[in-house]
């Protein structure tokens, strides 16, 4: 076994050091029936060679976007990753390094946290950012928990054009902690309605764009929280926000996200790179790791993990939050690939994004589609068939296309609708293609 | 002198402070789409983004030279307590980045992704195996959200049973981590601390004290982290199940029992792993982890949403589940993380399995044994993975623990765990994996036992170091009062 560098001399010199005879001796405290006697039942033994093609296999199994021209979006997006994060990924001080709990052996990692936390707090225009959260769904879920605990008021009130897996998150964060969630409800696919933000609210939630691609009215958030002094949290996406106002303009509290489309590939889902960033104010408060710049003695510059008494490791049960791993490698991709991208780079992935899906939207409502909202989009919308969505979903896949994501489970009166993402790879001969086989599935 | 050495080591300047305007470090794609008038599609646009403007190869020095100073397990001997920093093998790596499971969508159809979902379904069935839990999940996706998730299934299944009002209580040893207490209280439970007794156990008659029938749950991490496998494990998941409680089980220290001793076995009805240190899945730094739960069929009912089951030999992904304490992450969990574990799992296979028990615990207990003189054990008994040691006897020299963590640096070896357990006092928590040599044993306690002749002779020594890296001991006040945590573009140090 490759990872065991013991040889049998070894051994016998260890258990000679020890006083014991054989490494069973070493086990005597577990009960003897509650040791295991013979083998488990799991599978043989697999050399490198043979496992790297059983592996292999697998992933063979699986339509990956070698084969498929990918328009679903829906929160993770098949964007351009340039080779230097994957570069910086594969270092072994960085991939195998643990918490930078000694800071004097770990200054590099340490100022690139710093460093992510900077670009996600400018990137968002708010005051200060966190080390990252697990997800963006986690990461509203813990906004919400810790906005009750501010306002020491016991019901949040989120918006139904959230992410759906996301509310169900927030869901079952809320049901554990007794607090109670009210919709805000929709029309035309935006949030609009306010009517459920009561003198109880501790937050309202909104996401920008929303998930049918919507872009909120984040003054009009803002306003109906004041109304009521709850706090704005806004669930964001990053690379929109390379070009749309960001949310701390329109003053909100919190802003949180998923960081995947920095850089990160799409993975079945995880690992994902969970955003949060908010004001001044709120730093004692929020959860999660922060890393400031200090000084030694001799006057030198250093990072180190800072208010760490907000953390589960010194406070226990009084902590701000559970969390403790959070996501620093896939933070790491991030601002690799913002300090690659940097500023003119990220404006021009969301601008072509913002031509990709102004492109795609005229020609699939030409190809006999209707756009079903009629708000303003920056990167994904909502296309209105006039049959069910996931039949021509099914049809174009076995084409090479995948054309986005039926919103029927999500909504029985969008049967007939598919949500369409365009990021900047998708090019202008796909978008074509794509419109020219939508138009013979609908048979137009 | 000393400004030369930090050039020698390529102290970084902030990205932010190497921008050149104009600069780029990547191609992206270019647009062949027609122009849009941006303000008008929508609505408004920002003005500024102060991110920084490099060159690509800068990008690549900026980070190599950051990577240089840091610290992983490639690096050197990281023997953190409680956190099982083992090889992290590259073929993981590998098989993590075949295209066929990166570039794949979580919400594509279930029909086009079998293989993804037999990676899954072949974790769960091994770790099953592995653990004695009929169930495993791993929607969570880090350890505390595993012990998390698990209390809620728990306050689920008290619920059902019209029990949740009453059951408010969390029990939990004063050996535990943080994260324990820390998820109870997420989960809207008080906490109660049981005591640990002289030999390094459960306090059995304080907790016998503690069980009625407003006890939800009674959190054990088994071995414990005192490194110690406890004895009576069997009795007290008896006791607590007698009153109506949940027994869920911290399994940090997984890496113990591993081909040797199945928790399911214990009584236990739930317990977290943390793919991260057991089963190899890389640290990166602070996450992503990975917190696969098992669970009793009695639970069950309660699984987060969707549940992954097989049906005549296919695995699919169930829906339907009316009880479920719903969503707990945004997808399936760190799919990656399992593809890493599963690579990891299928390396080792029946034959090797037991080997990560058996070795570990070989290299906790000789680290022990060869320490026992300078650093004595907080219990002498043979421990599990990781041996607990106290250094207190260096107090009357002025030396603390963490002077003694420190000064392992210039020797070149990560520190290990300080200051935990708490009720250890200037506790040193060693934890050496299976996957490290006799020899890189050897010279950590030769090491070791330096710096403890050095604590007697020259303890200055030990309070200036680390004097070898690129800043000496930070001023953590000073960080606390002083707040910086972000760079401004408006001044070159904002405090907040």
């Amino acid at each position: 076994m490759p990872y065991i560098p013991h040889t049998e001399q070894d051994v016998r010199e260890m258990l000679a050091t020890i006083g014991v005879d054989s490494i069973d001796d070493l086990f005597v405290e577990i009960p003897e029936d509650l040791r295991l006697k013979g083998q488990l039942d799991i599978p043989n033994q697999m050399d490198e060679h043979t496992l790297l093609g059983y592996m292999q296999g697998l992933s063979e199994q699986n339509l990956d976007l070698s084969r498929t021209v990918c328009y679903l979006g829906a929160g993770i997006y098949d964007r351009f990753i340039p080779s230097t994060v994957g570069a910086v990924l594969s270092r072994g001080e960085f991939l195998t390094a643990y918490t930078p709990y000694q800071p004097e052996a770990s200054q590099g990692y340490l100022q690139t946290i710093y460093e992510f936390q900077s670009m996600v707090a400018e990137l968002y225009g708010m005051d200060i950012a966190n080390a990252s959260m697990y997800d963006g769904a986690t990461s509203m879920a813990e906004a919400a928990i810790m906005a009750t605990g501010i306002k020491k008021r016991n019901r949040v009130a989120a918006s139904r054009a959230i992410h759906p897996n996301s509310r169900k998150v927030l869901g079952t964060y809320c049901w554990s902690m007794d607090v109670q969630v009210d919709d805000l409800h929709t029309e035309d696919g935006a949030t609009t309605d306010w009517s459920n933000v009561t003198e109880e609210t501790a937050c309202v939630i909104v996401q920008y764009p929303n998930f049918y691609g919507v872009i909120e009215d984040l003054t009009a958030a803002r306003k109906a929280a004041d109304k009521v002094g709850a706090m704005l949290i806004v669930v964001a996406d990053p690379t929109a926000c390379g070009i749309l106002p960001p949310p701390g303009e329109f003053g909100a509290d919190v802003v949180v996200g998923e960081g995947q489309p920095l850089g990160i590939p799409m993975g079945f889902g995880g690992p994902l790179l969970g955003l949060f960033a908010c004001k001044t104010e709120y730093v004692r408060l929020i959860p999660g790791r922060i890393v400031g710049r200090t000084t030694d003695a001799e006057g030198r510059t250093g990072f180190t993990m800072t208010l760490r008494t907000r953390e589960q490791d010194i406070r226990r049960e009084k902590a701000t939050s559970n969390i403790c791993t959070n996501e620093a490698l896939m933070a790491l991709a991030s601002t690799v690939y913002m300090s690659a991208l940097g500023k003119n780079g990220l404006r021009k992935v969301a601008e072509t994004s913002v031509r990709n899906t102004q492109y795609a939207i005229q020609k699939l409502t030409e190809a006999g589609g209707q756009l079903r909202f009629g708000g303003k989009v920056f990167g994904e919308f909502v296309l209105e068939l006039p049959k069910s969505a996931s039949a021509v979903r099914d049809a174009l896949l076995e084409q090479g296309i995948l054309a986005g994501l039926p919103l029927g489970d999500y909504d029985p009166t969008l049967e007939n609708c598919l949500l369409i993402a365009v990021t900047e790879v998708r090019t202008k001969a796909q978008i074509d293609d794509f419109a020219m086989k939508l138009k013979k599935e609908l048979g137009n | 002198m000393a400004d030369l050495r930090m050039k020698s080591v390529r102290v970084q300047k902030l990205i932010f402070e190497k921008s050149i305007p104009g600069r780029i470090g990547s191609n992206v794609p270019k647009a062949d789409t027609p122009e849009v008038d941006l303000n008008d599609v929508l609505g408004s646009t920002r003005k500024e983004l102060h991110l920084p403007e490099v060159g690509e190869l800068e990008v690549m020095r900026h980070f190599v030279n950051l990577s240089h100073l840091t610290y992983g397990i490639e690096t050197g001997f990281y023997p953190l307590g409680s956190c099982t920093m083992k090889y992290n093998p590259r073929i993981n790596e590998v098989t993590a980045s075949l295209s066929g499971f990166k570039n794949i969508h979580p919400m594509q159809p279930e029909y086009t992704v079998p293989g993804a979902l037999e990676v899954l379904m072949n974790v769960y069935e091994i770790l099953s195996a592995i653990t004695g839990f009929d169930e495993i999940t791993m929607q969570p996706v880090a350890g505390a959200h595993g012990e998390m998730t698990c209390l809620m299934l728990i306050k689920a299944y008290h619920e059902s049973r019209g029990e949740g009002d009453k059951r408010k209580i969390v029990l939990i040893p004063d050996s535990a981590h943080g994260t324990n207490p820390a998820s109870a209280a997420r989960c809207g439970y008080d906490v109660k601390t049981i005591p640990t007794d002289k030999e390094g156990n459960t306090d059995l008659a304080a907790l016998e004290a503690a069980l009625d029938d407003t006890v939800a749950a009674f959190m054990v991490t088994n071995p414990s982290t005192l490194g110690l496998f406890e004895p009576n494990i069997t009795k007290v998941c008896e006791l607590v199940h007698s009153v109506g409680g949940q027994v869920f089980c911290d399994g940090a220290n997984m890496n113990a029992m591993v081909g040797t001793t199945r928790p399911g076995d214990h009584g236990f009805d739930c317990m977290h792993l943390n793919l991260h240190k057991t089963f190899s899945t890389p640290h990166g730094g602070g996450g992503p982890g990975c917190g696969a739960i098992g669970l009793q069929n009695h639970l069950e009912p309660y699984l987060p949403a969707p549940a992954l089951k097989r049906k005549d030999g296919k695995a699919y992904f169930d829906h339907n589940r009316p009880h479920t304490i719903g969503r707990v992450s945004s997808f399936y969990g760190q799919f990656l993380m399992a593809v890493r574990a599963l690579t990891y799992l299928l390396a080792y296979g029946k034959e090797y399995m037991a080997d990560i028990s058996r070795y570990s615990v070989l290299n906790a207990n000789y680290v022990q044994a060869l320490l026992k003189d300078v650093l004595p054990a907080a219990h002498p008994r043979p421990c599990m993975h990781e041996c607990v040691l106290t250094a207190k006897k260096y107090k009357e020299h002025g030396v603390r623990a963490l002077d003694i963590s420190k000064r392992l640096i210039d020797y070149g070896f990560h520190p290990p765990t300080n200051y935990f357990p708490l009720i250890v006092p200037e506790c040193l928590m060693i934890e050496p994996t299976e996957t490290e040599a006799k020899q890189t044993l050897d010279s950590f306690c030769s090491a070791l036992i330096k710096i403890c002749e050095e604590a007697v002779s020259n303890p200055d020594i030990l309070h200036d170091a680390p004097t070898t890296q690129v800043v000496g001991r930070l001023d953590e006040a000073k960080a606390v009062k002083m707040l910086d945590v972000a760079w401004k573009p408006t001044q070159e140090t904002a405090n907040v």
